[in-house]
């Protein structure tokens, strides 16, 4: 199979691949005789077209009604002071959600070290093994658990999608297809893992300062051992990410 | 109340226009509005892609209808982009898949509940328990490839359990024809679900024709091929039904009616006040149609349409889960095959189509392979731990 670093001669996208079409394509800069040169303008109506539906538009949608009356009193409670555990559901959600994408992110990942491994072992960073990679994703599954407990004493309902669930759920697709592709390489992989464990983490430090507002220690101590776990999440993805990108550029 | 077509005359051709900020509105909200608003929006796309294609297709037929069918099939090229981008972008492909079954499944189920027609009520019933499978599968593919709940799409009106296994709903050709009904004896309201079904199902076939090379993942690029493939047998199926004797002309004011007595069940049904009002025009505009195409049919072919369509049409299906009605047809007929065109007991399934599916499943059945002990969980598979299972 050819690396995708490898110098193969195949790429057709550059100009530079096409010395004769692309001459004759950097012509029409000049203009062509006789065919008509387009509308001029300054690209200002296509901000304005996208700003009047940005004006009508509704939001994406609302938060669910609390299910449980003592999350009602719970809540009840901290609106009076004016603080919104509905901005926090809702994170609480966006976590749930993307943790449980990130459970199955690790478990297409662990298909392409299999993969990658049983075809050459070389390169690939000593500690990222079965194991390990089983553990973060074993993680990731009890942090979608930890986060609909949450969700359930506040409540909540953790079945329901949020606005900011839903968003999280558009912006993983791509790093769903990213991994999911056999054309991808472990590195590649891993690169949508690194800008996974990126937002996770922000995700979790938000989270806890949206707790400590609300006053709720031991949910903030929870939260703090999450995050220190996806510290190491962070830690480990960006340094096998970096080690298998400088072992391809004969680097490391 | 019941729809009178020929009471009004509708929105008159030349007045059936739109502009392209009519076209693209807000869509709806995934999150927030009834998930029947969901299905009622897909339907009307599957109806209205059914009018074009058809039109297009008769066009090859015709050359006196040529001009109507050009200046019609214009407005219901329209009125089908205004009614499918109500779908927001939130929607993954998978979700709205996840919708297309629900589509399949509800409608399918009401209708089949009220077909006058037994046979008819059969052949409904039928195709209904293997797009409910498909629902499942689909459902197993999401939960598996993105860690989504597709309850979120459905919002609890529709079960997600296994129906008739898809890797056992591949049958050799002949095996998915059916009895046509006659013109002559069939009631109108037989006439109408069938071409109901036929435009839902082949709007299914080409979304998933569309969307599964859109997937990274083989298991997802298989599901969609295998269940692409039950969906063109489903049309085949529905197609079959329809009288091959009808004239062209009657075919079309057959899809006008159509089109007006969907838009009604819309109109009747919608809970969102914005979107109620664009089925109004709608349906204002089908009734134009309806008009222009029972006057060509006077002219070309000396027919009165009040022949066709006697009396008023009846009450359009209610959108509402058809839960218990799913389930007791589950229990009754998932073991159900067919022979030729009849509905048989397993033992007697005709032995081409056994031939023909281990064939195709001889490399294996994503299918089976993507749901292999799939139990839908609220909240997904991952919560199986806290679910206590």
């Amino acid at each position: 199979m050819v690396e995708s670093t490898q110098i193969a001669m195949k790429n057709r996208t550059g100009l530079q691949m096409s010395p004769t079409q692309s001459k004759e394509l950097l012509e029409t800069l000049k203009g062509v005789e006789g065919i008509a040169a387009p509308l001029s303008g300054d690209g200002h109506a296509l901000a304005e077209m996208r700003s009047a539906y940005c004006a009508e538009a509704d939001p994406l949608g609302t938060m669910p009604a609390p299910t449980s009356l003592k999350g009602v009193a719970k809540n009840g409670a901290k609106m009076l002071t004016g603080k919104r555990p509905q901005v926090l559901l809702d994170k609480l959600a966006e976590r749930a959600a993307f943790e449980r994408g990130g459970t199955r992110l690790y478990e297409g990942i662990l298909v392409k070290l299999g993969s990658e491994a049983r075809a050459s072992a070389d390169g690939i960073p000593e500690d990222l093994t079965e194991t390990v990679l089983t553990q973060i994703r074993d993680q990731e599954a009890e942090h979608f658990r930890l986060v609909t407990e949450c969700i359930e004493q506040l409540g909540g309902d953790p079945t329901a999608q949020t606005p900011s669930a839903d968003l999280v759920g558009i912006e993983s697709m791509g790093l769903i297809q990213t991994v999911s592709n056999p054309s991808t390489t472990l590195a590649q992989s891993l690169h949508a893992a690194l800008a996974a464990e990126l937002i996770d983490h922000d995700g979790w430090e938000l989270l806890i300062k949206l707790a400590q507002e609300m006053g709720d220690s031991p949910m903030v101590s929870r939260f703090n051992d999450a995050l220190r776990e996806e510290g190491e999440h962070l830690r480990r993805v960006r340094s096998w990410y970096e080690q298998l990108t400088l072992t391809d550029g004969g680097v490391a | 109340m019941a729809l009178q077509l020929f009471d009004g005359k509708g929105t008159p051709l030349e007045h059936q226009r739109f502009t392209w900020r009519e076209l693209v509105q807000k869509p709806i909200s995934k999150l927030d509005d009834d998930a029947f608003t969901r299905v009622r929006i897909i339907l009307m796309n599957g109806i209205e892609s059914e009018a074009v294609r058809f039109q297009h297709l008769a066009a090859r037929m015709s050359a006196p209808l040529r001009e109507s069918l050009a200046r019609i099939r214009r407005i219901e090229h329209h009125q089908e982009t205004q009614v499918n981008w109500l779908l927001g972008a939130d929607h993954s492909p998978l979700e709205t898949t996840i919708g297309y079954e629900q589509v399949a499944v509800e409608v399918t189920a009401a209708i089949a509940r009220t077909e006058p027609d037994p046979y008819v009520a059969q052949a409904l019933r039928f195709a209904m328990l293997e797009d409910f499978d498909h629902l499942y599968r689909y459902s197993a593919l999401m939960d598996r490839l993105t860690g989504m709940d597709p309850n979120n799409i459905l919002q609890c009106y529709t079960d997600i359990l296994p129906g008739r296994p898809t890797s056992v709903e591949h049958r050799s050709p002949e095996n998915d024809l059916c009895e046509p009904w006659d013109k002559v004896k069939v009631q109108p309201l037989t006439k109408l679900h069938t071409l109901t079904l036929v435009s839902g199902e082949q709007q299914t076939h080409d979304y998933y024709m569309h969307y599964g090379p859109s997937f990274a993942d083989p298991v997802a690029r298989q599901v969609y091929a295998e269940i692409a493939s039950i969906e063109e047998q489903h049309v085949t199926h529905y197609e079959s039904l329809l009288d091959p004797s009808l004239s062209l002309l009657e075919q079309w004011l057959l899809h006008e009616a159509n089109e007006a007595y969907n838009y009604y069940g819309c109109v009747q049904q919608e809970s969102n006040p914005r979107i109620k009002a664009i089925w109004e025009r709608m349906l204002d505009y089908e009734i134009g149609h309806f008009h222009h195409v029972a006057e060509l049919l006077k002219h070309h072919e000396g027919r009165d349409p009040q022949e066709i369509f006697p009396d008023p049409l009846p009450d359009p299906f209610p959108y509402a889960s058809n839960r218990d009605f799913v389930r007791k047809v589950l229990v009754d007929e998932v073991s159900m095959r067919k022979n030729g065109t009849r509905f048989v007991p397993l033992a007697e399934e005709s032995q081409a189509s056994i031939d023909y599916r281990e064939h195709m499943s001889s490399q294996g059945s994503p299918t089976e392979i993507v749901a292999c002990d799939y139990r839908w969980l609220p909240g997904t598979e991952l919560n199986r731990k806290a679910a206590g299972f």
